[in-house]
């Protein structure tokens, strides 16, 4: 039997902009502010997506991921390194005894443009190289075609390859246009056995803004209220500072509440990020302002 | 309107225009922007009337102009020597261009006669023009080649400081600011200033030359309210890299090169003089460059 789009509200864009920009409005500071700069930290999974990734750098990013401040024990370790199936083994070696996850992107990250069983053998062989979680990419060129069927399929095909892995479905909203789409693509997702899902690649321009995810965050509610089952979010692209963050942050807060703060149901996939909240909470110890070049740039 | 005298509080009688008291913004980040704290200072004429209102700088739009002034940083230094020289030129044609607008300021809000206004101004103009052909020279003359006695070729160059705070004269009103803005953006540093309510139109006309000027928004960021207030912010800043504080008290003074060891800033004491002192010479020196440089020594292998 194909699979049909089940009937979805329309998303009215006006109000889901003031709404999301009604977010960035609270002040938070002192000990609320180092528990949020805590939280965030304890939710990034700290990205290197790069052509020139090396061994070398995906170790140093490990190092960090563990140890994101050296000498400031008060500072957890982030929840997981995402990286290329190719430097899953080094991450794994890297990270073995500590409690941060290996994530790879696989899939033909990030056009998704190759055959569905390259894509398959993509997946299984990038999970025994030892990947604790799978970032895929939907076809977004069957998506816009309104073939939502073969999306579902190909989903849930990847979530099947992912055996014990935990799968976060990347709908790469930048392409996917009004945020119509962008519901609709997150419902396909999550009826497909999507673990999480996530913005975007980081790969365009456009990556995550509020507006969408907060549809977002509003699809996994229904998700939630219509079948039971707990869908996780992962923002990724764009959010460099802690501010922007926590904004993100008061927004799952007063969408889905404070069961999704944890690194299980909400995560940050970035790479700058960490420098920001790290310098912010330099400003809370010291009471000084800091300067982003006392603080490593990857 | 009757002009009105100190103090006086005077109500508009019956169809008599009420006059509209502007509230002048802040140049931050290439765009006017008024006080986060939403503070405001009256600013008077030399007679004590109300002319105007500008912002009141706090620590949080200090914050913000330090965050501006080095995202600039970058680009702005490097950008070609002379490529800065010929945006400082500029500055000093748009100001050369708008001189009746701040002669006016001069003699209405400063009090000036109009003979030390024009001449306040173009001196500035001359002042600006001055450090802008600076730009593409004073690294080879800074710089050089140092003898040692082994085998390298050893050279020095000047490289700027980074993000340069100053407060500058309190007596000059367009001359002091402008020298201390050319001597610090000329090095290829980004620089924020405060200026007191006493000068701050002055200043805001000033920032209007920059904004009209091909100044990449950043490279000047102007910020009105009491700098004495500022001092314990503009030391402890980890963002901030120099300090050029013209005219300090010594209490002040002591304050700022306390904070300011932590993170190691260059802070410099600097002279401030009458207005036809600066008019003059006064702040006309490579030496007022040179305190904005940092040296760079590379040591390079030659063949014996």
């Amino acid at each position: 039997m194909r699979y049909e789009l089940p009937p979805i509200p329309t998303v009215d864009q006006v109000a889901a902009e003031a709404r999301a920009r009604s977010f960035t409005t609270r002040s938070i500071k002192t000990t609320a502010k180092r528990a949020v700069l805590k939280t965030i930290v304890e939710m990034i999974d700290l990205t290197t997506l790069e052509g020139a990734d090396t061994p070398g750098k995906v170790r140093r990013l490990c190092r960090k991921a563990i140890t994101p401040w050296p000498g400031h024990a008060d500072v957890p370790p982030v929840a997981a390194v995402c990286v290329y199936p190719t430097m899953v083994e080094v991450a794994r070696d890297a990270l073995r005894g500590s409690s941060v996850r290996v994530a790879a992107v696989a899939t033909a990250f990030p056009s998704g443009q190759s055959f569905l069983d390259v894509r398959l053998d993509e997946v299984r062989r990038t999970v025994d190289a030892g990947a604790d979680e799978i970032d895929m990419v939907i076809n977004r060129g069957a998506f816009l075609a309104g073939d939502y069927a073969r999306v579902f399929d190909e989903i849930a095909a990847t979530k099947e390859a992912c055996g014990a892995a935990h799968l976060k479905v990347i709908l790469e909203t930048g392409e996917l246009g009004p945020l119509d789409q962008v519901r609709r693509a997150s419902h396909v997702a999550m009826d497909a056995g999507a673990d999480f899902i996530k913005t975007s690649t980081g790969k365009l321009p456009s990556a995550a803004t509020m507006p969408i995810v907060l549809v977002m965050l509003e699809a996994i509610r229904d998700h939630y209220r219509a079948t039971g089952r707990a869908i996780g979010m992962k923002p990724a692209g764009g959010i460099r500072t802690a501010k922007q963050a926590w904004h993100y942050l008061v927004m799952v807060k007063e969408t889905l509440g404070d069961e999704w703060l944890t690194a299980d149901r909400f995560r940050i996939g970035a790479s700058s990020l960490l420098n920001d909240v790290l310098m912010q909470w330099a400003r809370l110890d010291s009471g000084h302002y800091q300067a982003p070049n006392y603080f490593s740039e990857d | 309107m009757a002009k009105r005298t100190k103090g006086s509080k005077r109500i508009a009688g019956r169809g008599e225009r009420v006059a509209v008291v502007k509230t002048f913004k802040m140049f931050v980040g290439g765009a006017f922007v008024r006080s986060e704290s939403g503070h405001t200072l009256p600013c008077t004429d030399a007679s004590g009337a109300h002319v105007a209102n500008v912002a009141r700088a706090s620590r949080k739009d200090l914050r913000d102009a330090v965050g501006a002034a080095r995202g600039a940083l970058g680009g702005w230094s490097k950008r070609s020597a002379f490529n800065r020289g010929q945006i400082a030129f500029r500055i000093a044609e748009m100001l050369e261009d708008r001189r009746s607008m701040v002669e006016a300021r001069l003699v209405d809000v400063v009090g000036l006669d109009p003979d030390d206004a024009a001449a306040e101004v173009s001196s500035a103009v001359d002042r600006a023009f001055w450090y802008a052909g600076w730009c593409d020279k004073f690294a080879q003359v800074l710089g050089g080649v140092n003898p040692v006695a082994s085998p390298y070729f050893d050279f020095t160059l000047p490289e700027p400081v980074g993000v340069v705070f100053a407060a500058p004269s309190r007596r000059s009103p367009l001359v002091g600011l402008v020298t201390a803005i050319a001597c610090a953006i000329a090095a290829g540093n980004t620089c924020i200033v405060v200026v007191e309510p006493k000068h701050a139109l002055v200043a805001v006309d000033f920032a209007e030359v920059l904004a009209t000027s091909d100044v990449p928004g950043g490279v000047v960021n102007v910020l009105t309210g009491h700098r004495d207030e500022l001092v314990p912010h503009v030391g402890s800043h980890y963002g901030i890299d120099g300090v050029a504080w013209y005219g300090a008290a010594d209490a002040a003074f002591a304050t700022l090169e306390r904070l300011a060891a932590d993170s190691v800033k260059r802070v410099h004491r600097l002279d401030d003089r009458g207005a036809a002192s600066w008019r003059r010479e006064h702040g006309k020196s490579l030496a007022w460059l040179e305190r904005h440089v940092e040296w760079k020594t590379a040591w390079h292998p030659i063949g014996t």
